[in-house]
């Protein structure tokens, strides 16, 4: 279905702005007021223009921060999580897995062991062409591979 | 130089709207402003950079039938289309500059190896990389 270009225009904005900051906490409520849209509209309408709701989105940015963060930087992984959003590191390093399929630590190792050639691609083209293709649901691709397990729900507000 | 690009073009949704964004808030020139009826065919240019013009083009008729103008309305304003870069000498200073005129920034400068870079929309949605040149970059995990 065709979405008004006006719409869609305020709903890039807010996408933006979680590119922006997303360690920040986005509620929908918040996300709908920068898209000056109401919250229940703006959830569906999101998803609709973009492919992939609003919060899945925050998560596939947040982890793909937290990969820049564990490749060029020292930081350590308590203070990476903190600075991308989350409240605990047991949820950040599930999340991570869940999403990588690998640890933040040895991501971190295998990442700096890989030499790479980008000197002439801007970074922020290197970093969206490295985010996670999260298509499914978190808790849906825990779910395919603990089939039969009890389930970790995530408490995150994200 | 008698080969090279010459022109390339972008979609924006208002031409009045692009024209006073690129002119009066970026600083370019107006190259060619010419109309035909509903078409108008407009371009700027960067002062810097005489060769090069950037098409500011609206999707519409006679190019395009209402359908597929709609779509490529639809594909713009949701910012798929690719990525511009602006390469300038002063990243934090156009920063300033641009954010005081009221452009919407995506992404506030970012110091990284041999570079800064910071990001900006069109009102139409096009983005764009500002990106400054300190050092030849080379990060030493790139070597």
């Amino acid at each position: 279905m065709s979405q008004s270009p006006g719409l869609l225009r305020r709903l890039l904005r807010a996408k933006d702005r979680m590119d922006r900051t997303s360690h920040e906490e986005w509620s929908i409520h918040r996300l709908a007021w920068v898209s000056a849209v109401s919250a229940a509209h703006f959830a569906r309408s999101f998803k609709e223009a973009f492919g992939i709701p609003p919060h899945r989105y925050l998560l596939t940015r947040r982890i793909e921060r937290a990969i820049a963060l564990l490749r060029d930087t020292d930081l350590p992984i308590t203070e990476i999580a903190l600075q991308t959003g989350w409240k605990s590191l047991g949820t950040f390093g599930r999340i991570f897995r869940d999403v990588t399929g690998e640890s933040p630590g040895s991501l971190r190792v295998r990442e700096r062991s890989t030499p790479y050639e980008r000197e002439h691609v801007p970074e922020c083209s290197v970093r969206a062409a490295n985010r996670p293709d999260l298509k499914i649901a978190v808790s849906e691709k825990r779910r395919e591979k603990i089939v039969g397990k009890t389930e970790l729900q995530s408490t995150e507000v994200l | 130089m008698t080969q090279g690009i010459d022109v390339v073009g972008l979609y924006v949704r208002d031409q009045d709207e692009a024209l006073d964004f690129y002119v009066a808030k970026l600083g370019f020139h107006v190259h060619t402003d010419v109309r035909n009826g509903d078409y108008r065919w407009l371009t700027v240019q960067s002062p810097e950079q005489p060769s090069f013009q950037l098409g500011l083009f609206k999707p519409g008729p006679p190019v395009h039938d209402a359908a597929t103008a709609q779509t490529l309305h639809e594909v713009v304003a949701k910012g798929a289309m690719p990525p511009l870069v602006y390469v300038v000498d002063n990243c934090h200073a156009v920063y300033e500059r641009l954010s005081a005129l009221g452009v919407e920034f995506t992404q506030e400068p970012i110091d990284r190896y041999g570079t800064v870079d910071a990001g900006f929309r069109d009102p139409s949605g096009n983005g764009w990389k500002v990106i400054q040149v300190i050092a030849r970059p080379h990060s030493p995990r790139s070597q």
